[in-house]
């Protein structure tokens, strides 16, 4: 057994150590640790957060920031923000959906669940015209498609930790990092100094400050509340079944360990009488001595 | 395959097959009367493990190929549709994702163990060299299957390997157009790849057949190093193996579920969540984890042509092994010179593999040529020396000897 556990011990630390753990070449600072309702064994999304989340991307983000691979129904899926079927129809009704009539002509009409969020431009060189040469990206994916290089030790701890939070910590850091720059950093005409962003020179002007969404549950107006929420709606966006992924992972887990404790008494067994050597050596019958 | 068949058909039906077709026969020949040397540890649950991992690549790969559509517009969309709408899509492409890490991880153990207690030596250089193949399609498959969800990691992946063919003088160029099938990795490379991603494992499959029927005909190695002589030394392969290999495929699950459901991304890297974008070069392109050794290899070379000539010589010089050492003695167990060369080659290997990741500058690129010195190396001036020089240990006079001490024999 002893040699089992070290065997995957080993296992474990051999796939660590040849990890290209997430990385941005040039410097980088690292974004400081959350926490998270869906970090860990039992994380959950927080619906609370996620429908917070999802109000701060209504009303800001999406001004600029398309979300092509969600629809409107994902909404009310379950392990998400928790909205009813007539809630996320109610939103998607206030959406203008381009689309064709009968007769084939061009008409607008009212968002439906099956629709998918409609993105703010038409085509990327609109995105990039109207947004100083840099289109800003889907978020569809983006809390899984950011990260910084955790660096050795750390991604060998982050096995064990399970550390899977840098997306979020990353996005947080950026809604927080803007700064002045510092005498005579090079800053390019369209850029903003940010801490957290590699080089620093980011081309999205601060997008949020404190005041500019109010919330229905009196959770505070300030940017220290909207960078964590709407952080944690681009992850469920990511990862929408993250909840139903850790809960049937821990029954998966206690599955295995009782299925693998079983098959080792069961080869204890088995191998009896071939593992007694003593016994055997001595004359005894090894059927006659204990496990 | 090999083995008295000692086997009776129990049933009417079993007994009219027999006569006509002995499938009976054979598996009961190769999977249950099988005989094992009694002696074997864990590091021999390997070779089961991967059979698993095979199967679980398969029959996920075949349920992801319904649902996936190898076209540059659609397939990084229909993998995030895997990931959103499809029934348990997202438990099926994490375990795919996953599998092929745990693939790797149990294939590396495998061939450290085979090198470690000299399991290529004679007479087992034909089941060596089919190992050497089954790597080498793996490796093949692998990369193919990395670069089907084109993402940015996996296009410019893509572009890199590929482009090493043009490193050949003369008709390089010409190589790479033929591999791309076209001027640029586009639609043809991603329905080509889809294509071989698809055949290559049953490819594996059949040099699995290969490799188990080679095993069969030459018997296992053991820690010992030397072979059966009487029943006394081995046991019949059900059930001592086959529950042996269960107990520890349960437990490699374990490893493996906890990649799958907690941390499915800790082995991604995070720009392959971003769409294949031929105009953007990411600001630093690393193979998966698995080809890092190799990569770090090619990258201590300046010299693009001798880069690629090392890269791939690394891995051909696997099959040259069983004549590259010399020792008579297989087991590290009696090689006590050869023990410590062998961690340090681990050791070299390893660290190869996490310069891989590191960019090729400064104290970096000298400690990797340092260990990729040290991989020819050992191959080539260790090994067939060591066999000279070495003074090994007193071999036992049986398995059972070893095991049980001198009153066993």
């Amino acid at each position: 057994m002893k040699r089992t556990i070290l065997a995957l011990v080993l296992a474990g630390s051999a796939v660590a150590l040849a990890v290209p753990a997430s990385a941005q070449v040039s410097e980088q600072v690292p974004p400081p640790r959350q926490s998270w309702s869906f970090a860990g064994l039992f994380g959950k999304y927080d619906e609370g957060q996620l429908q917070r989340g999802f109000k701060i991307y209504k009303e800001v983000c999406s001004n600029c920031h398309s979300m092509n691979l969600l629809s409107f129904r994902n909404l009310a899926d379950p392990g998400g923000p928790g909205y009813t079927e007539a809630q996320a129809a109610a939103v998607a009704a206030e959406y203008k959906i381009k689309d064709l009539d009968d007769s084939g002509q061009p008409i607008e009409r009212p968002g439906r669940l099956a629709d998918h969020f409609p993105a703010p431009f038409p085509n990327e060189a609109a995105a990039k015209a109207a947004n100083g040469g840099t289109a800003p990206p889907d978020m569809s994916t983006l809390a899984k498609a950011r990260g910084y290089q955790r660096g050795f030790p750390w991604f060998v701890f982050d096995i064990f930790t399970q550390y899977q939070e840098q997306g979020p910590d990353y996005i947080h850091a950026i809604l927080n990092g803007y700064k002045d720059a510092p005498k005579g950093f090079p800053l390019p005409p369209t850029g903003h100094y940010n801490e957290y962003f590699p080089g620093h020179a980011i081309a999205m002007p601060p997008p949020l400050q404190d005041g500019q969404v109010q919330f229905d549950d009196g959770s505070p107006a300030t940017l220290a509340q909207y960078s964590k929420d709407v952080a944690a709606f681009l992850m469920w966006a990511s990862e929408p079944h993250l909840t139903q992924r850790k809960r049937i992972g821990f029954q998966v887990m206690i599955f295995l360990i009782v299925l693998s404790g079983l098959l080792f008494f069961t080869k204890k067994k088995v191998w009896h009488d071939v593992e007694k050597p003593d016994e055997l050596a001595s004359g005894q019958d090894p059927a006659k001595t204990s496990i | 395959m090999s083995g008295s068949s000692t086997y009776q058909p129990q049933n009417g039906f079993m007994k009219w097959l027999e006569r006509r077709l002995p499938i009976g026969g054979l598996i009961h020949s190769s999977f249950v009367a099988y005989p094992t040397p009694r002696n074997l540890n864990y590091w021999w649950t390997f070779g089961g493990i991967l059979s698993f991992m095979l199967g679980v690549q398969m029959i996920t790969g075949i349920i992801l190929a319904m649902h996936y559509t190898p076209h540059v517009d659609m397939a990084f969309n229909s993998v995030e549709g895997i990931m959103r709408d499809v029934n348990y899509g997202w438990l099926l492409r994490y375990v795919h994702a996953n599998g092929a890490s745990m693939f790797f991880l149990a294939v590396y153990i495998h061939i450290f163990r085979g090198m470690y207690y000299g399991s290529y030596k004679e007479p087992r250089e034909v089941l060596w060299i089919l190992g050497v193949i089954l790597y080498l399609l793996m490796m093949a498959t692998g990369f193919m299957g990395y670069v089907l969800v084109w993402g940015q990691m996996s296009f410019w992946a893509a572009t890199v390997i590929t482009n090493l063919f043009s490193a050949i003088p003369g008709v390089g160029d010409a190589i790479v157009t033929w591999l791309w099938g076209g001027y640029a990795v586009g639609n043809p490379t991603l329905n080509r790849f889809y294509s071989l991603h698809y055949l290559l494992p049953f490819v594996i499959a059949g040099v699995v057949v290969l490799h188990v029927w080679a095993l069969h005909v030459s018997g296992q190695n053991n820690p010992a190093g030397i072979e059966p002589k009487s029943s006394k030394d081995t046991v019949p392969f059900t059930p001592y193996a086959t529950v042996k290999d269960s107990f520890m495929i349960g437990c490699f699950c374990i490893l493996f579920a906890w990649f799958v459901f907690y941390i499915p991304n800790y082995l991604v890297h995070p720009d392959n969540y971003i769409p294949a974008n031929p105009a953007v070069t990411p600001s630093e392109i690393v193979p998966e984890w698995y080809y890092l050794p190799f990569y770090a290899i090619l990258r201590s070379i300046p010299n693009k042509l001798l880069g690629v000539c090392a890269l791939f010589g690394s891995i051909a010089i696997l099959a040259f092994l069983p004549w590259l050492d010399t020792s008579r003695v297989r087991s590290a167990r009696y090689r006590p010179l050869y023990r410590q060369f062998f961690w340090l080659f681990v050791v070299a290997a390893v660290g190869l593999g996490w310069l891989g990741s590191k960019p090729p500058e400064g104290v970096y690129v000298i400690l990797s040529r340092i260990f990729t010195v040290y991989y020819f190396a050992y191959f080539l001036i260790v090994l067939p020396l060591l066999g000279i020089f070495e003074k090994t240990k007193p071999l036992p006079n049986s398995i059972s000897e070893s095991v049980l001490g001198p009153r066993g024999a």
